[in-house]
């Protein structure tokens, strides 16, 4: 288990003070993540590396889960889509057993002084508030930028009952009456896929591959599906390829619930077939030493996304000092102000563009690089997201504008 | 509500003096440190009439917010981007006229919040007024305004030298140097930095005129901190 202090070096050894003593600020409170799954999915995944961490700094803090039937996860697969904007009916029988199951829960739950609950599924649990008070705050991780109104509507009622609500991205605030908080996801700088790697292990994955690492090499690291724009990189680099070597490299998982992914995942195929320099790997869950290789190797990083939760690809690039060009969507340009910390792109073209004119000023792409290796480590790191959260539950207590600890 | 935390010591700082932090003594100084939990005060601007209208109606500390924020965020980088006002006119709205007006507002000249948004204001008005407001931003790029609620924290470095000041800069945070530098003379009104102040208790004026003429928005923070070491082991 990974110890709070090891975060120092990274961070420095002042960052993790404060957090202490933010956390004094909260002894004698307990606190309480709620969700829906231990495994799998990026809540479970963070909250995994979070929960050591939050304890190991004195505090009362615990994590449960939701218990569910195939049912229950239809409808709230029903929700999840929704709040992305797809259309999706959902019957009154089907709102009523969400509710039940939400009920059932929370007669068996015994809950904290902060209750964090986070994304749809366990929502409902905030009826309890009636009989026993308490603290409590709704997490959502997903784009909820354009929702569809009828599932939002009903959601909103619950949304409401609770003392704040926390976002990922400016873009997904809503017009309620209670407080709203961004609090940007995060990455692990030492997880298997962001820790330091040698570079033979670095070489070894590229030569696994045949990718020549003498030669420039842009990847995109996302899964196949329409709003990763998997067939617009392999445009930009057609005509970036026109004046400048280079050779592509798409990796990440395979087709998703996207209907359109599997047709775009022939296309990409097709494209790769005719061309020996584009690199299609379809990766396994389990391969996060093999990305953080092909992400340090390479040398420039794209996501050129069309339309993006948060793109936390764009910190794991950045925080490995890679130029990394991307779509200006989602929590995208919290990650990059343009030609500072990285480049934001809004055309095929323009990502073209960029790509060439990186190739051709390697201390300038690493200018790019360095610079969004700092903003990462000051602003994306678990250490910021644990801060953050500890701010969140003392702003539960204090109201005011500026609070001050002595 | 927790009774126990309430119990806690907590001040909370309304008035434009506010309480010095335990630093009212000037044999010693202690370092603060201060860290934000951001707001999304809930309101977006997708062209200059609604970014007008949002400036009109968003809290002073919102101002603060978009006009400092991201000299934290970027403290590595000098010269420091343009504030989020004039960044987003000129990224996300194309309004390159509007952008370097924006951008032009030196904030060091200020010594209120309030001037700081009327001026803002004005260069907007102004703009908006000659120029019209047709041009909008991309869906998805619109400006979003955010404020932050600020938690100040006392950390454990004290010293009651300058060359004690000196040799313990190195260790204090960034968050603390800008707490110092930049809030304590903006954000909580105290008309200068706490460091100018100090130097002042302890009868060090000259040292503390020249830290108070630095400006520090032309500096990253690691480099304000370098030229904060050298002016005070100077005067020690």
């Amino acid at each position: 288990m990974l110890r709070i202090e090891e975060y120092a070096p990274i961070v420095g050894q002042a960052t993790i003070y404060e957090l202490f003593r933010l956390a004094r600020q909260l002894e004698g409170k307990t606190i309480q993540n709620i969700n829906s799954t231990a495994v799998g999915g990026g809540v479970a995944e963070i909250l995994s590396r979070m929960m050591p961490l939050l304890k190991q700094l004195g505090l009362n803090a615990r994590w449960d889960v939701i218990k569910g039937n195939e049912k229950f996860y239809a409808v709230t697969k029903k929700f999840h889509n929704g709040l992305h904007g797809v259309p999706v009916e959902v019957s009154r029988e089907e709102y009523d057993w969400f509710l039940e199951i939400n009920r059932q829960n929370a007669e068996e739950l015994d809950f904290a002084d902060i209750v964090f609950v986070h994304d749809p599924q366990p929502i409902g649990l905030i009826e309890k508030r009636a009989s026993i008070g308490r603290n409590w705050v709704w997490r959502c991780h997903i784009d909820s930028s354009q929702p569809n109104k009828t599932i939002w509507k009903f959601l909103e009622r619950y949304i409401t009952m609770y003392d704040a609500a926390v976002f990922s991205a400016p873009a997904f605030e809503a017009r309620l009456p209670i407080r709203q908080v961004l609090i940007s996801p995060s990455i692990d700088p030492l997880s298997d896929k962001n820790k330091e790697l040698p570079e033979d292990v670095i070489n070894a994955t590229f030569e696994r591959y045949g990718i020549d690492r003498s030669r420039p090499v842009i990847t995109q690291i996302s899964r196949f599906d329409f709003l990763k724009d998997p067939l617009g990189v392999i445009r930009a680099y057609k005509m970036a390829k026109r004046s400048m070597d280079m050779q592509l490299v798409l990796a990440g998982g395979g087709a998703t619930d996207d209907p359109e992914g599997p047709m775009i995942m022939e296309q990409v195929k097709e494209e790769a077939d005719k061309d020996k320099d584009i690199f299609v790997l379809f990766l396994p869950p389990s391969s996060d030493l093999e990305i953080n290789a092909l992400q340090r190797g390479s040398t420039i990083v794209l996501q050129k996304s069309l339309r993006e939760g948060f793109g936390l690809t764009v910190s794991e690039a950045l925080w490995k000092g890679k130029p990394v060009i991307a779509g200006a969507v989602g929590g995208i340009p919290l990650q990059i102000r343009h030609q500072y910390s990285g480049i934001l792109t809004h055309s095929i073209e323009g990502t073209a563009q960029w790509i060439k004119r990186l190739l051709s000023e390697p201390e300038f792409a690493a200018k790019l690089g360095a610079n969004g290796r700092e903003h990462i480590r000051n602003n994306f790191l678990i250490t910021r997201h644990i801060k953050d959260y500890l701010l969140l539950f003392l702003s539960l207590f204090y109201a005011d504008d500026i609070v001050h600890f002595s | 509500m927790s009774s126990r935390i309430r119990r806690e010591r907590c001040t909370s700082i309304k008035d434009k003096e506010g309480p010095k932090e335990g630093n009212e003594d000037m044999s010693e100084f202690r370092f603060y440190s201060k860290l934000d939990l951001t707001i999304l005060v809930g309101r977006r601007a997708k062209n200059g009439r609604q970014l007008l209208e949002g400036l009109r109606h968003v809290p002073e500390s919102s101002i603060y917010f978009h006009t400092h924020k991201f000299l934290l965020q970027y403290h590595y980088i000098t010269p420091v981007p343009p504030n989020d006002f004039a960044q987003w006119a000129i990224t996300s709205l194309n309004d390159d006229l509007l952008g370097e007006r924006l951008s032009s507002i030196d904030v060091v000249r200020y010594d209120s919040l309030t001037a700081l948004k009327e001026s803002i204001i004005k260069v907007v008005e102004e703009h908006v007024s000659e120029n019209g407001s047709r041009r909008e931003c991309p869906p998805g790029e619109e400006f979003h305004f955010m404020a932050s609620q600020a938690f100040i924290i006392p950390t454990p470095i004290v010293v009651r030298t300058l060359e004690e000041f000196a040799a313990h800069l190195e260790h204090v945070s960034l968050n603390s140097l800008y707490h110092h530098m930049f809030d304590a003379r903006l954000r909580l009104g105290r008309g200068e930095n706490d460091f100018s102040a100090w130097f002042r208790g302890i009868g060090k004026e000259d040292l503390a005129e020249e830290v108070q003429k630095l400006d520090p928005y032309l500096h990253t923070l690691e480099g304000l901190r370098k030229r904060l070491e050298v002016l005070v082991r100077r005067h020690a």
